[in-house]
């Protein structure tokens, strides 16, 4: 069907599209716009997300045409340091794919090299496969994916793992779409020592760092959904710790921030508990104040208690 | 002659496109997919061989067609059948069995009837290549 020529096509095929029309109807827009709304800042990552819905509908409208068409490759690599989104982006590109009718299913795998990599000779292989089958019609997301190839040891079973993956993202490119997500210049490196993914993903998006003022944004967004606010001082404070936060090692932006503000709702839950005299009002238990965000060993220039940034990406 | 088991077996064999909305169909149900092979067609031959495990928490029937392939690679001159499991409470059971492969030529089914002590008759069935 790929060969099909304008000349060969029958008359029910439309002689003009109108992409804006084809735009709304696939609910693509709808989905953009979500994507506007709930992530704050990674211009560069709506941008490119903005230009690969642009292709799939042209294509899709080409297809109607009868022009000819190629399935274009739209295997992802996403890199940014920790907490910058990448896994909330890849969830919604799923749903964006499905909609522009490139995956069938639109379901997300979410994987890390445990998922794939078997611990003896001959269970590497059927674990890739299984998961690969649960993929099929969706968007597998490989988390870390530079684990997958150990240099330091050449009995590796990754190296396995990596063989079949090449093999399914060449035949496989309209069944399902296989992202990859890790650090920078780690995937820097997984890239370099395994050019058959390079040249295999088309895509490489960079996710930036937040600057202070989306984190501020990012947080307030946070508490709007859990009911909480931040009372002048705490918004003051916060700030504070945001540019401190960001000196500290171990960063990891989003997730710094979240990890503070479920901390900084324990400490009011306990101030809340100790210091009440009366009743509580609904706006009382859902205020955050300055010394609930004060209170943070930030402050106090110590390492916080925040889990090592390298070891979990997963949500 | 032609061995008449499960869903679909009076009708002419079903091509890949028809196995992919069946097995669609399947997976919409929730149903667990397992591949069996068999080069012995007895209607008392129950338990095939499994090609691999079972398959829980497919969303898409792709993953069940290159299991199938393979499988076909293998024995492709065996029977071949997809099993729906349903996990359902009060079922959980095959709800849905087909035959995907056939041998070239199919083996007969023959039947051998002897006497028995008061004349009784008895009947059994072998396989014939």
């Amino acid at each position: 069907m790929n060969s099909e020529t304008p000349a060969a096509a029958g008359e029910e095929r439309p002689q003009s599209v109108d992409l804006a029309a084809e735009y709304e109807a696939s609910g693509v827009g709808e989905v953009l716009r979500e994507l506007d709304e709930e992530l704050i800042g990674l211009e560069p990552v709506k941008r490119r997300i903005r230009e690969i819905a642009a292709l799939l509908l042209v294509e899709r409208a080409r297809k109607s045409m009868g022009l000819s068409h190629e399935t274009p490759t739209l295997h992802m690599s996403f890199t940014g340091n920790p907490g910058t989104g990448k896994t909330t982006v890849a969830m919604k590109m799923a749903g964006l794919l499905h909609r522009l009718g490139y995956v069938r299913k639109g379901h997300l795998v979410s994987v890390t090299r445990d998922d794939l990599v078997g611990q003896y000779i001959g269970h590497t292989a059927p674990k890739t496969k299984e998961v690969l089958k649960k993929a099929m019609g969706g968007v597998l997301f490989i988390d870390e994916a530079y684990y997958l190839y150990r240099p330091d040891n050449e009995r590796d079973y990754g190296q396995e793992a990596i063989e079949i993956l090449l093999q399914v993202m060449e035949n496989n490119r309209d069944d399902l779409v296989v992202i990859m997500a890790g650090y920078a210049d780690r995937m820097d490196r997984f890239f370099s020592a395994n050019p058959g993914f390079r040249s295999r993903i088309a895509h490489h998006v960079e996710f930036p760092d937040y600057s202070d003022g989306q984190l501020m944004e990012i947080s307030e967004q946070m508490l709007g959904e859990q009911n909480y606010r931040l009372d002048a001082g705490a918004k003051a404070a916060l700030e504070d710790y945001i540019a401190l936060r960001r000196a500290q090692p171990h960063f990891a932006n989003a997730r710094s921030i979240r990890n503070a503000l479920d901390r900084a709702r324990l400490r009011q839950a306990n101030r809340l508990f100790t210091e009440a005299k009366g009743p509580l009002t609904a706006d009382d238990l859902s205020t955050i104040c300055e010394e609930d965000i004060r209170a943070s060993r930030v402050f106090r220039g110590g390492l916080d208690v925040d889990r090592p940034s390298h070891e979990g990406e997963q949500r | 002659m032609r061995i008449t088991q499960g869903c679909f077996s009076f009708l002419p064999d079903l091509d890949d496109v028809q196995i992919t909305r069946q097995v669609e169909y399947c997976l919409e149900n929730g149903w667990a997919i397992g591949i069996e092979y068999t080069g012995d067609p007895h209607p008392r031959n129950t338990y095939w061989e499994m090609w691999g495990n079972p398959m829980f928490d497919l969303r898409d029937a792709k993953g069940v067609m290159m299991e199938l392939d393979g499988c076909r690679t293998a024995h492709g001159g065996k029977y071949i059948r997809i099993n729906a499991f349903c996990d359902e409470r009060g079922v959980e059971s095959v709800k849905m069995s087909f035959i995907v492969n056939r041998p070239a030529e199919e083996p007969t089914i023959h039947m051998q009837r002897t006497d028995f002590v008061d004349r009784a008759q008895k009947y059994a069935w072998d396989v014939r290549r």
